[in-house]
């Protein structure tokens, strides 16, 4: 695997080749260690073999990049799992823990900072309505009077406007229900985030920052694996995790237990738990994405 | 003879006065500044520009759909000119097909600069890649976008070329190809509308007279280019274009602005008077929200532009009086370039899906690599002229071809 | 009859040796993502839950080492507790509620129930259930509370007293971890 990368042409070498000219080289930066073959096919309509050596490169890549041992798994859904979200409104407290736990379980750039979860504080008076909803709250202690949370991340929609729209297929929702992302197809055109209702999807501004001493090793191709610049990225529920049997970093973080998940087609789970004693909502239902995320009323 | 066609056109691309080459050094200078900018964009990636999360669609894309009517608007001409068989616009209607091609590749290279990451732009390469059909409206962008270039570039060669050669063309090949293309650009805009159309998520968008209007405004903006380059044309060369076929496309023109003014007169009381919360990005656009109010100036300039040339164009005096129909154009073009740029892409991502507010305002490298690629539009658009004219005018003409009028 | 021969102060003694640990979440927080792995179980209870050992402040348990039936009697009278457990401020239907209502006095190493019935502290959920039967079904289920371990396996549950004093339940607010920063322009 590892004569993979000489003997096959990368991107970068590519371009430089195309372009045969310093100005390309400085730009693109051709002496940099590269992954992805130029003439790749479709995620999906790689074999075994290529996707195996395709992960070996990344592994090789990786561990050069950060200096530790990278795994980057690609873990397949489990036949006849259903994967769904719960989270207890009446719960929140607001104090971000799932923000952080998340960032760093799932390498996301450090600066500039991408997050995938977005705590909205809202006034109990007006219930909820976003368009008085407040990200950037600050406060000695949380929950602050008179408030209530609600944290936004990826809905895992069933009927996903992101995934229609993508131009080149970069994005599909998985055989358990996980929205994923190929980092390495996406064009970066941000038809998705202008699709998403919920501004989950977020994009790597500039070549993402993170540092070597807090990178997750422990990754999965459709998930945490560090990713370039120029793409688009969001929330997988941790499918490096979620895939092993885990729950997802927020789900385990979350101090007051609001967060819940688990399989929709196993009667004993939490989240069918929630769906048959709770009364549920989902967020903009009046736009038929159908998520596979819950709000709920605990109380 | 086609090697006599590319070194003739290379003669006469090389050859004018110091007014024509003080307008290409000007271009070659705004477009080298253009990729520099934008190689530091590629370099630094998009966090040069202004776009964020919140705002992740902005001048970039604004553009890419002012261009994508500019490029639409051809069929203004193309109607009259070969489906009524109407002489004094059938001699400029090929202006408008020159103008299409520019457009289109001012669109492709607006797209190009907006992407994250260019070199994976081959996914969208049918073999290579994936185009995600049916239900991507950009894959269906790229098809018909593409398409039209195509279309309009074979259109245009096949009747240069056949002039060149002192041959009519074939009507059996030809009229086809034209008729073809006015179903085109309808299409090219109304998919590009509803690649802002289809988006629930964005209720500023999410509009059924998005496209009529995206239709509307091009049938404006695109002949406002054409007639000032008529008028330049009439003045420099000895293109005869009669009085006759501007003051027409003038009044076709305030036909259209009249109609685009009404739908967004309709939008504006639909949001306003029902008052849901949707209202916000159109309250963001006319009054601003609070301290945000970055946008306001713009759109009612754009506003009074429209009315302005509406009326100068409506008026048989003011369109026939040339001052006037040169300022009209001028009017119109910054109108529909406003309200159509930033003008629809800003409001609709503000606030964002969150209710949040980021207030959008281009970067310089945004703006620098935008005038870079207005610059190569314009340079293909003066070196296709530039060639077309003496064509058009039987003054560019093979050797061996017969000489005289030719019938086209 | 119970035997009140104990002095009373060291009654609340027992009620003392659960800390608020559980609220304070920043422990979660900066052992993450370690704390994601179980951690160390030692009391499997009978009905199959598994929960981390109760909180104890260090040195409280046994409550019997200081409440020798021997030597101090109890002392089931409300009052301001002077001699020990002083910290303990009782906000939990303090009006309806003293220390023996929870704490057995006879064995002062476990709890019981309203019917008298013994319950070790691993089980204190059982207690606060009597009341709190709609959290006690959640909670079984997984759904009242943090809840880690493996979706489709096994599960680590915490106790009760693990997110809530239960001198004084009501969840304590807590610092929140820094906000987004807000996105600023390119000039």
């Amino acid at each position: 695997m590892t004569d993979t990368a000489d003997t096959t042409v990368s991107r970068r070498d590519l371009l430089c080749t195309i372009a045969g000219c310093a100005a390309a080289a400085s730009v693109a930066g051709c002496s940099e260690p590269t992954h992805t073959d130029f003439f790749r096919h479709h995620l999906h309509e790689l074999t075994p073999e290529q996707l195996k050596a395709m992960l070996a490169d990344l592994e090789q890549e990786f561990s050069a990049k950060y200096g530790k041992d990278v795994t980057v798994a690609m873990t397949e859904a489990r036949p006849g799992v259903s994967f769904a979200y719960a989270l207890d409104l009446s719960r929140c407290i607001g104090c971000r823990r799932c923000v952080h736990a998340c960032v760093k379980e799932n390498n996301q750039s450090r600066e500039p900072a991408v997050q995938w979860i977005r705590v909205l504080e809202m006034d109990k008076e007006k219930g909820i309505d976003l368009h008085h909803a407040n990200a950037y709250y600050e406060a000695e202690t949380v929950p602050r009077p008179g408030h209530f949370y609600m944290p936004v991340a990826c809905q895992h929609c069933r009927n996903a406007p992101c995934v229609k729209s993508c131009p080149v297929g970069a994005t599909w929702q998985e055989p358990d229900g996980i929205v994923a992302i190929d980092y390495d197809w996406c064009i970066g055109c941000r038809c998705c985030m202008a699709s998403c209702p919920y501004g989950a999807r977020h994009f790597n501004w500039a070549e993402p920052e993170l540092p070597a001493e807090e990178l997750n090793p422990k990754t999965h191709y459709l998930g945490n694996r560090p990713r370039p610049k120029g793409v688009v990225e969001k929330c997988t529920w941790c499918i490096h995790r979620t895939r092993e049997g885990l729950y997802p970093a927020c789900v385990e973080v979350c101090p007051v237990g609001a967060r819940k998940f688990g399989d929709l087609n196993d009667p004993a789970s939490e989240i069918r738990y929630v769906l048959e004693n709770k009364r549920v909502f989902v967020l903009k239902s009046e736009l038929n994405t159908r998520p596979r995320f819950y709000y709920f009323y605990g109380v | 003879m086609f090697v006599r066609f590319v070194t003739g056109s290379i003669r006469i691309v090389t050859r004018g006065n110091a007014l024509y080459w003080t307008w290409i050094v000007a271009l070659l200078a705004m477009i080298t500044a253009g990729v520099f900018a934008y190689l530091h964009q590629y370099d630094a990636g998009l966090q040069s520009t202004s776009m964020r999360d919140q705002v992740s669609w902005a001048f970039y894309i604004g553009n890419f759909t002012f261009l994508v009517g500019v490029a639409a608007a051809a069929v203004l001409l193309v109607i009259p000119a070969y489906v009524y068989q109407w002489k004094p616009i059938k001699e400029v209607a090929i202006l408008g097909e020159l103008l299409a091609i520019s457009a289109i590749s001012m669109c492709g290279l607006f797209v190009f600069v907006d992407v994250g990451s260019p070199l994976n732009l081959m996914h969208l390469v049918p073999g290579i890649g994936r185009l995600n059909l049916p239900s991507s409206l950009l894959a269906w962008d790229v098809l018909v976008l593409n398409g039209y270039l195509v279309l309009n570039f074979t259109i245009v060669t096949y009747l240069l070329f056949s002039l060149y050669r002192g041959t009519s063309p074939n009507h059996r090949i030809f009229t086809p190809l034209v008729l073809l293309s006015i179903p085109a650009a309808i299409g090219i805009h109304t998919v590009t509308a509803f690649l802002y159309n289809g988006l629930a998520a964005r209720p500023f968008w999410n509009s059924a007279i998005l496209a009529p209007r995206f239709i509307a405004s091009a049938l404006c903006s695109g002949p406002a280019v054409l007639l000032v380059l008529m008028m330049l044309l009439r003045r420099f060369t000895r293109f005869e274009i009669t009085d006759t076929a501007i003051w027409k496309i003038a009044e076709l023109m305030a036909y259209a602005m009249g109609f685009n003014l009404f739908l967004l007169g309709a939008e504006v009381f639909k949001e306003f008077y029902s008052n849901t919360e949707h209202v916000v990005h159109a309250r963001y656009m006319f009054l601003g929200l609070g301290e945000h109010n970055a946008l306001p100036p713009f759109l009612w300039t754009a506003v009074a532009c429209s009315v302005i040339a509406f009326l100068l164009f409506l008026v048989p005096k003011t369109r026939k009086n040339p001052v006037t129909l040169v300022i009209g154009c001028v009017l119109i073009y910054a109108g529909v370039y406003i309200e159509k740029g930033m003008g629809l892409v800003i409001p609709g991502m503000t606030p964002d899906t969150l209710g949040e507010i980021y207030e959008y305002v281009p970067s310089t490298t945004e703006v620098v690599v935008s005038l870079g690629v207005f610059s190569v539009g314009f340079l293909l658009f003066t070196l296709m002229v530039k060639v077309a004219t003496p064509i058009m005018l039987g003054e560019f003409r093979d050797a061996s071809a017969p000489k005289g009028e030719i019938a086209h | 009859m119970r035997n009140h021969s104990l002095p009373r102060w060291l009654a609340a003694f027992a009620l003392a040796a659960l800390p608020l640990a559980g609220c304070d979440a920043h422990d979660h927080e900066e052992d993450f993502p370690s704390s994601i792995g179980a951690p160390p179980v030692e009391a499997a209870s009978p009905q199959g839950i598994h929960v981390p050992p109760p909180p104890f402040s260090d040195g409280v348990f046994p409550c019997s080492d200081c409440h020798d039936p021997e030597m101090l009697l109890p002392n089931p009278r409300r009052r301001k507790l002077e001699m020990a457990h002083q910290e303990i401020e009782l906000k939990h239907d303090a009006e309806h509620r003293w220390c023996l209502d929870c704490h057995d006095a006879a064995n002062r190493d476990q709890l019981h129930l309203a019917g008298g019935e013994l319950v070790p502290f691993e089980e204190s959920y059982r207690l606060c259930g009597q009341c709190h039967g709609d959290k006690y079904r959640d909670w079984r289920a997984g759904v009242h509370g943090r809840r880690t371990g493996k979706w489709d396996g096994d599960k680590e549950y915490l106790l009760c007293v693990h997110c809530h004093n239960s001198h004084a339940p009501h969840f304590a607010p807590i610092a929140p971890m820094p906000a987004p920063k807000r996105p600023v322009r390119t000039p």
